[in-house]
């Protein structure tokens, strides 16, 4: 399974970069659902429903307002030539940022490796809270699915935070774009 | 913001109403399937923005304004904060304690308080994500005047 995922994750880095690199917003807006989309097939193949209904709901509502915000506003990218000159001659500038860059990332392997072999094999748990929510959560809870169990009841409080940080944002947002309100 | 063709218009008429009873569905089973408050008020709030994208924002009687939905939100999340405050008065003193009868695991009116906030957290995402959406289309239209 971890191949598949590791497919599904360079895929979505491919759509990440064609997303920056895109000369039109609309390309680059569906390369960004590229993205949320593999999320939703990495969350599935990871036994995670709750999080990939959540995922796929929330990533096509931001999409279709983005599209709708994309469509209505001018489009100058479309009018320009594409003229920008490719520069390829190799000076020393260039050449010491790629070696830098290679040594970064020679660098960085060398130690997620080293992190990676004194971890745990996938799927093992080490933290003892995790065991002691485990155990008899639909006896203590009454709640069918664990997930809604330890959110509604063992962590109601961060539930009612996140509920909370929500509110924050609509009333942050009518302050912001309400003209009526400003004049 | 004007609606979109006829065909569009049709098919939003036939799933909109499907999509809205799937949300509930995803809002009441939260404590029994995959799901809950937060995934079934996206829902909610998709079938609504579904109807304002190809209706225009004339229907609802919207007219420019979205005190309706910013209210329900507000209500939902006070309502929220009371079923937990409420927890401070019954029995054991312990913020957001479920002090309702568990019943039995997998029946539909079980877990106690479970269901209750699962409701309210429901309304309050999707009138939330509709606040958002129907302020985004109200100050377009008042620049494009």
């Amino acid at each position: 399974m971890e191949i598949i995922l590791s497919g599904i994750l360079i895929f979505m880095i491919l759509g990440a970069i064609y997303a920056i690199h895109a000369r039109d917003l609309l390309s680059a807006l569906i390369s960004c659902g590229i993205v949320g989309y593999g999320l939703v097939i990495c969350f599935l193949l990871l036994k995670a429903p709750d999080l990939a209904i959540v995922q796929i709901v929330v990533e096509t509502i931001t999409l279709i307002i983005m599209v709708s915000v994309v469509l209505v506003s001018t489009r100058f990218e479309l009018d320009k030539e594409p003229g920008f000159k490719h520069k390829s001659r190799l000076n020393h500038q260039l050449l010491g940022h790629i070696l830098i860059a290679v040594f970064i990332g020679i660098v960085l392997l060398y130690s997620f490796r080293l992190a990676i072999m004194h971890l745990d094999s996938f799927g093992d748990h080490t933290l003892r809270m995790s065991e002691a929510y485990l155990e008899g959560a639909a006896e203590k809870t009454g709640s069918a699915n664990l997930v809604t169990g330890v959110l509604f009841d063992f962590r109601g409080y961060d539930t009612f935070g996140e509920a909370t940080i929500l509110f924050t944002a609509v009333v942050g947002i009518l302050t912001i774009l309400r003209i009526k309100g400003r004049k | 913001m004007k609606g979109m063709s006829i065909i569009v218009k049709k098919v939003t008429q036939l799933v909109s109403g499907l999509m809205f009873l799937y949300g509930i569905y995803i809002i009441t089973h939260g404590h029994l399937t995959p799901g809950g408050g937060f995934a079934g008020g996206a829902i909610l709030a998709g079938s609504f923005i579904l109807l304002v994208l190809a209706f225009g924002s004339d229907l609802l009687k919207l007219k420019k304004r979205e005190e309706g939905s910013s209210v329900v939100e507000s209500l939902a999340i006070f309502a929220f904060l009371i079923l937990g405050v409420m927890a401070l008065f019954i029995g054991t003193h312990v913020f957001f304690k479920n002090y309702l009868p568990a019943g039995t695991v997998g029946n539909l009116i079980s877990a106690g308080v479970i269901p209750l906030y699962n409701i309210f957290v429901g309304i309050e995402v999707g009138a939330a994500l509709f606040t958002i959406f129907l302020a985004l289309a109200i100050f377009k239209e008042e620049v494009l005047e």
